[in-house]
């Protein structure tokens, strides 16, 4: 794949799911300790997500830190919007602005009831 | 490959002189640190925009040199 095809390939992965996770490793077995926190809040708050393991192909892994002008993973994305690495994604959870976001953006998640 | 703490508070007070950075040395082992960085510069920017202006100022050493670095940022 050309660069071009890489950013394309991401960005549809982006369009197509409402939210993904770029990650080393996989949402079963995440072999990074920010990609695992990152999946375990996810998981914690009941969100449907797809795993993308940029360990599997180095095309994919240097080309998400292009897309979002990024250096590092994991990076999360909401409805096409990056949210942001491990810092940020614990930062908004901690502070109730992740739940929040999912809410106000129609992804179905078990903190609705408390902030509907 | 590491990075001494005092390389990063100064590519960091380079890019932003008005800035309070703390930088801690989380396993002792100049590879995993935690920065703090307030700066006026972050006022009215997300989240997003704040880190991406600090990951900026390390000048590609984020992800590269230096593995892991917990970034907290904020305008005073």
């Amino acid at each position: 794949m050309s660069e071009q095809d890489v950013q394309d390939w991401i960005g549809k992965q982006i369009a197509g799911n409402d939210v993904v996770l770029f990650m080393k490793g996989t949402k079963d077995m995440p072999q990074c300790g920010f990609s695992m926190q990152v999946a375990q809040i996810l998981n914690h708050l009941g969100v449907d997500f797809k795993d993308i393991n940029v360990l599997e192909d180095m095309s994919v892994r240097e080309g998400v830190k292009t897309y979002s002008n990024w250096p590092t993973v994991p990076q999360l994305y909401i409805k096409g919007e990056f949210v942001g690495g491990c810092d940020i994604v614990r930062e908004m959870f901690q502070a109730g602005e992740l739940q929040e976001m999912l809410n106000t953006k129609g992804v179905a998640n078990n903190a609705q009831t408390q902030t509907a | 490959m590491a990075m001494a703490a005092d390389d990063i508070e100064r590519l960091i007070k380079d890019r932003f002189p008005d800035a309070t950075v703390q930088i801690e040395d989380l396993a002792g082992d100049g590879d995993h640190y935690a920065a703090t960085v307030v700066s006026e510069e972050f006022r009215g920017k997300s989240r997003v925009q704040q880190h991406q202006m600090v990951y900026e100022a390390l000048q590609g050493n984020m992800g590269g040199a230096l593995h892991a670095l917990a970034l907290k940022t904020a305008a005073p």
